[in-house]
């Protein structure tokens, strides 16, 4: 197995016999129903004569695990990363070193308790990832803290780094005795390394945490929880002694007091858990950027999660700023990696450069990170007359017509606050509108394309020409009558395509004649105000 | 500064194709209008208007579509550069240099076996950009394949 020359060791590895401990245990929760009913069945049948339906179950789950645990290894070669599953269907996914885009370590508290760690490394393949594949690439469930670091290292820093010596066996201390920050503690550089700080947590951040939308959609998923749960217990809400009170005296108090309790309690309830969500999320958040060329970015106070970028892989950050986070001078940062599709996840998933913060903080790591100041900076070009007149047409258009609805409602008996409700939709659109305008705007700056767009979720993308791989031009019916176009980037990165919205054409052919000089100049149309100079002389007169 | 039409047009044949390939969704919609006459009585004249609407939408959509598309389906091959044009009511035009091309695919559903025509798909490493061809004359296509193919394969790197 072992190449002659190299001193890697590549032999097929084992994840860490640890995980006996946390697998069995977790596997065991994901099927307490299922045996909880085993052992029900086994005492209801007959006289209880398979009592022993519970006990097996208990031990089938704990030896698949440990089953899974003996058949599963991996292996790192000088060109591949291989993962092994399975006992009779014998699985294996391999991806090639040099594929590898990013690394993402994750450890769950029971993780941690036993001092392990989750591997997660991002390949960038399109579509699922086979076997023990995460979506994308390879995840190896789980290594000693120590050697999830050293593989990431190995991985990242392949080409200029230290040979990896595969005995990494020596564990950090002892089971349970791993330090909070562990994942990064592991990352302490070695002589000649450099791991220069770029930003780091500042708990005041936690106020914008109320201005994003994670405390809304966290409070429907609790009351969806809880509804369910309700629903599954066959517990009527208004028999529970403390929501029967809360009903009637909802009854007993007049409407518009109702309406206001309600609205505080529902403030008051998101708030918590957008601030809950945030420490979850974040605490502990730092951001570095290590001298081999890669950023990595911990962060978690339950769950911890390392995660490391190249930095050749990187080509652009989205600087986002919804409404809210806006009100209060706020942005947050995300990263477009090459391989890394941006999933739309709650916390921000790997592509998270940095949470919630102030809008000055966000700007000077963006500088940082694309080391220059001018694309987050710069004043943008805005798109003109025709782009302004879509937006109020297009914010205006259903504003109108809800109040038409409203009326032919009303007409035919409604009451008459819904015409009042209907027509203060139409200010609100137009501010909309105007903001949506005001947003609207794209730039060339330091080999960068900048497009910004969006109202309720401004975003400002920072797209490196160099990872533009070609360009969309779309039009539909009413944007050829009104001389606009969307051009489209498309890129290997991030989002797949970043979009500059509702540009005047001219402005769009230039702009990506531009940004990659010589790919439109075949199919450019002959210029039209040169017509005097194709004349020739003998028309000069 | 505007883009000109990139220089080659699709086979002639595609404007039946096109037509063939939406008759089946109206005759399914005008399949479903006449089961509403078997089966209810009343209401005729609502019947009647909703009936003659699907046919003129029909027919006028039949009649202009596969000719505007024929009008805009449009592509070029230049030694840098794939460019296409698509589209009717929606345009678009997808271009990229042939160094960012991963693949070359061709695909000829049963269809358009019958006209003899190919689908070409040129694929990026994005997943928001394959370049597609349609209705394309089925040696026209073969050839474009062979030549892209040999084009692609003397560039370099690993196309992202």
């Amino acid at each position: 197995m072992t190449v002659a020359g190299t001193q890697r060791d590549e032999s097929w590895r084992r994840l860490s016999p640890r995980m006996l401990l946390v697998h069995p245990v977790r596997e065991l929760g994901r099927y307490i129903p299922a045996l909880v009913g085993l052992v029900v069945a086994g005492r209801s049948v007959g006289d209880g004569e398979l009592w022993w339906l519970g006990p097996v179950g208990v031990v089938m789950v704990v030896a698949l695990s440990v089953l899974r645990w003996a058949t599963t290894r991996y292996r790192i070669t000088p060109e591949q990363v291989q993962l092994r599953t399975g006992l009779l269907q014998r699985k294996t996914v391999a991806t090639p070193t040099d594929r590898v885009r990013t690394v993402d370590i994750t450890a769950s508290p029971l993780h941690r308790l036993m001092g392990l760690a989750r591997v997660d490394i991002g390949t960038g393949s399109h579509g699922s990832g086979a076997g023990g594949g995460s979506g994308s690439g390879l995840l190896l469930d789980s290594l000693s803290v120590g050697e999830a670091a050293a593989l990431r290292a190995e991985l990242l820093h392949r080409s200029v780094g230290p040979p990896f010596d595969g005995a990494v066996g020596p564990s950090l201390g002892e089971p349970g005795a791993v330090p909070f920050d562990a994942v990064s503690e592991a990352d302490v550089p070695a002589v000649g390394e450099m791991d220069t700080e770029l930003a780091r947590l500042d708990p005041r951040w936690v106020r914008f945490a109320p201005f994003t939308m994670s405390g809304v959609l966290g409070a429907a998923a609790i009351l969806g929880v809880a509804w369910n749960l309700l629903d599954q217990l066959n517990v009527t809400p208004t028999d529970v002694g403390p929501v029967r009170g809360f009903v009637d005296h909802l009854q007993r108090t007049p409407i518009w007091l109702d309406v206001t309790q309600g609205l505080i309690a529902i403030l008051v309830a998101v708030t918590v858990i957008s601030i809950g969500g945030y420490v979850l999320s974040y605490w502990g958040f730092r951001l570095s950027r290590h001298s081999h060329g890669s950023l990595h970015v911990t962060r978690g106070l339950l769950t911890t999660r390392a995660t490391s970028i190249e930095e050749r892989r990187l080509r652009g950050v989205e600087l986002g700023e919804p409404l809210l986070l806006r009100a209060v001078h706020a942005a947050r940062l995300s990263g477009i990696t090459t391989g890394l599709t941006s999933k739309r996840s709650a916390d921000g998933g790997s592509s998270l450069l940095l949470p919630p913060a102030p809008l000055v903080v966000a700007r000077a790591v963006a500088t940082q990170i694309l080391r220059d100041p001018a694309p987050v900076e710069i004043p943008l070009t805005a798109h003109g007359p025709a782009a302004r007149r879509r937006r109020f047409l297009r914010a205006l258009l259903p504003a109108f017509l809800l109040v038409v609805a409203a009326g032919a409602a009303i007409w035919s008996g409604a009451p008459l606050w819904l015409g009042l409700a209907a027509v203060l939709t139409i200010p609100v659109a137009a501010m909309l509108a105007a903001d949506r305008y005001r947003s609207l705007g794209h730039a060339l700056s330091g080999g960068a394309l900048v497009t910004q767009q969006g109202s309720l979720g401004r975003r400002r993308d920072v797209l490196e020409c160099d990872g533009i791989i070609g360009w969309n031009l779309r039009q539909t019916f009413f944007q050829r009558r009104a001389g606009l176009s969307t051009l489209t980037a498309t890129t290997a990165a991030g989002r797949q395509g970043y979009a500059v919205t509702d540009v005047p054409v001219s402005m769009a052919v230039s702009l990506g004649n531009h940004a990659l000089p010589g790919l439109l100049g075949d199919f450019l149309e002959p210029e039209a105000p040169e017509v005097g100079a194709l004349n020739g002389p003998g028309s000069r007169t | 500064m505007q883009l000109r039409d990139p220089a080659h047009l699709v086979s002639p044949r595609a404007i039946v194709f096109w037509t063939v390939r939406a008759v089946p969704g109206w005759l399914l919609l005008l399949a479903g209008q006449s089961l509403w006459f078997v089966v209810t009585q009343d209401h005729v004249a609502l019947r009647v208007a909703a009936l003659t609407l699907t046919v003129v939408c029909a027919a006028a959509h039949l009649i202009v579509m596969p000719h505007w598309r024929y009008r805009v389906h449009r592509w070029e091959v230049t030694d840098n550069a794939v460019y296409t044009q698509s589209g009717w009511l929606t345009q678009e035009r997808r271009i990229t240099p042939i160094s960012r091309v991963q693949t070359v695919d061709t695909e000829r559903g049963p269809l358009e076996q019958i006209f003899g025509l190919a689908n070409v798909t040129v694929t990026t490493a994005s997943a928001a950009g394959p370049l597609r061809i349609h209705g394309l004359d089925r040696t026209v296509a073969d050839g474009l394949v062979a030549h892209l193919t040999e084009v692609t394969s003397r560039s370099e790197g690993d196309a992202t």
